[in-house]
């Protein structure tokens, strides 16, 4: 199978995060970004599916901070090939990107046709859409998100997405077709920092130029805030000790204990 | 012109979700506030004995065909398209579920319409609507508003109590024709998940960890709690991902809802998902380092002390007063 993943970067929210000058966006300046928790989820499931069914893995991302360390992660987890896509406006909303997606892919050479474009079922800023349907919709290819497992099958593939409580569906999908994972079948692999330092000597990647975006519906952000809870919990106070023995008489008080 | 909302029902394994019901709340608030009409879209097999749910709306747009039994994107975004086409209203809401999820990512895109994600609240604003949305984990929000439409809001659980939607009545019936045609996507079945050994909604106490316990060997601590506590142990979804716990113990959007008599949330950052799976127990105390973690304005007592430290604390203390 010819898998093309995507890869996108996006703030750590471990990290503080403030509101920039103008009240609408985020302040970019200090922010440490990481790779979207579930591209790295579509990143594994293509990789396990290249194990099992052979075939290649190519990590295509945005021109971003620190993208090629995660492009060489990728290559160095097992992806063949890694595209960076430069020139693009960093801070564009997720359908303005999903459209650089959508224009740029064709025009690369040999990207296109693959069997499956895997990507991250969602990213905490996906304000105005999620990736995976905007682009299925532009290549006109089928889609189907919250993806838990692929297996291809007499040249479709047989599809499993999460329902609540642990349920899943599973869906017959013609190929080709874009997917947005959620979670891959095993947690995405590890991969030593001596075996990407190696990825950065004997490998390279790609850099193709962004095509130009269609025009996406318009919205308009009134503010950005950090959210201010009418019931924030009741902090409690002191060093461990304290507050394991505060813990302790509220769970006494309400017969818990 | 009149300023209609349109809500899109969800059905699924024979009934309306919870989270129908919230958006039927919401959507009456706005078609009021809009001086608009509401309709509701009711797609499944066998719906049609269930229009009498939904008094709130105005209107009831009714697709009744056994092509309809499951959810299958490219069908209801046909269906959903056909009905905006028909009612011309100002916006659709559609639950930001699972089993929705698809047609939220998929509907704008295929008839070009915008889409505001994460909402958690709509109100109405001198004519229009804004949106409030919950971004990055639930660290920052947003207020969106948007001038085309119709536009597409994709609203989280919990935006009204579902009871408030849950109306009896008997609204207009708008009966659709369907043309199942053919699927690119197509339903086989369901998968159920294998029995777990602890069934987490059946407990009164549940210790549940994330991404802040730091590694499966810190487990044993929160399995002691559990048991001091006559609980089990649960999870967020880092917790399941890593492989720490079976997804029988998952808390959240694609695992199980719980409301517990009390609930620890330790090294947990409290995303969405994880909040509506969580958000009724009685009882919540939280333990993370993060002062700014999104579970703190959930829980009702938080401790930004490590878990680590606070967790053993609290097990020799427990100890002591059921020993005294």
């Amino acid at each position: 199978m010819k898998i093309l993943v995507l890869l996108k970067m996006v703030p750590d929210v471990v990290e503080e995060l403030e509101v920039a000058a103008d009240g609408k966006s985020l302040d970019l300046d200090f922010l440490r970004l990481i790779v979207n928790e579930s591209d790295d989820h579509a990143l594994e499931e293509a990789l396990i599916l290249k194990e099992r069914h052979g075939g290649t893995v190519t990590a295509v991302a945005l021109e971003a901070p620190d993208i090629d360390d995660v492009l060489f992660t990728a290559l160095a987890k097992g992806a063949d090939r890694a595209v960076k896509i430069e020139g693009a406006d960093q801070t564009l909303s997720t359908r303005d990107a999903a459209g650089v997606l959508a224009a740029t892919l064709p025009a690369v050479g040999d990207l296109l046709p693959a069997d499956l474009i895997l990507t991250g079922c969602q990213a905490i800023d996906d304000l105005d859409g999620f990736v995976a349907p905007l682009l299925a919709q532009a290549l006109g290819q089928p889609y189907l998100g919250l993806v838990a497992r692929v297996a291809p099958e007499n040249g479709k593939a047989v599809v499993a997405k999460e329902f609540a409580g642990g349920v899943l569906g599973e869906y017959e999908v013609s190929l080709p077709a874009v997917l947005g994972v959620q979670g891959a079948e095993k947690p995405p692999r590890y991969v030593p920092v001596a075996k990407v330092r190696a990825a950065m000597k004997s490998a390279e990647i790609e850099t193709v130029p962004a095509a130009p975006r269609p025009d996406a519906p318009s919205y308009e952000i009134g503010e950005m805030l950090k959210p201010e809870p009418v019931d924030r919990a009741e902090m409690l106070e002191g060093d461990p000790e304290a507050v394991a023995a505060r813990i302790c008489e509220i769970l006494s008080e309400r017969g818990l204990l | 012109m009149a300023k209609n909302v349109l809500v899109m029902a969800e059905t699924w394994r024979g009934g309306i979700t919870d989270a129908s019901f919230e958006l039927v709340a919401l959507g009456r608030e706005l078609a009021d506030g809009l001086g608009g009409k509401l309709g509701v879209l009711l797609a499944g097999d066998g719906v049609s004995g269930m229009v009498g749910e939904l008094g709130a709306a105005d209107g009831v747009y009714v697709a009744d065909a056994p092509a309809l039994a499951d959810p299958e994107v490219d069908r209801s975004c046909r269906l959903v398209a056909q009905v905006l086409e028909m009612d011309q209203p100002q916006c659709l809401l559609v639950p930001l579920s699972n089993i929705s999820w698809d047609l939220t990512g998929l509907l704008p895109a295929r008839i070009g319409a915008p889409l505001v994600n994460f909402c958690r609240d709509l109100t109405t604003v001198g004519g229009g609507i804004e949106a409030t949305c919950v971004l990055y984990g639930g660290k920052m929000e947003a207020t969106v508003q948007v001038a085309a439409a119709p536009v597409v809001f994709g609203v989280l659980p919990g935006a009204r109590p579902a009871d408030s939607g849950r109306v009896a009545g008997s609204p207009e019936v708008k009966a659709l024709k369907f043309d199942a045609g053919d699927a690119t996507v197509a339903f086989l079945r369901y998968v159920e998940p294998e029995a777990g050994d602890v069934d987490i909604t059946q407990q009164d106490a549940l210790v549940s960890v994330g991404r802040g316990l730091q590694g499966e060997a810190n487990l044993d601590l929160a399995e002691e709690l559990a048991e001091l506590l006559g609980g089990a142990v649960c999870g967020s979804r880092p917790a399941i991902d890593q492989g720490w716990l079976p997804l029988s113990r998952q808390v959240g959007k694609s695992g199980i809802t719980v409301k517990p008599k009390l609930y620890f949330a330790l090294g947990i950052s409290g995303a969405p998902e994880h909040l509506e799976g969580m958000r009724d127990s009685e009882l919540i105390i939280a333990v993370n380092t993060d002062p700014d973690a999104p579970i703190f304005n959930a829980a009702h007592f938080g401790s930004t002390e490590d878990l680590l430290e606070v967790v053993p604390a609290l097990i020799d203390r427990a100890n002591e007063v059921k020993g005294g």
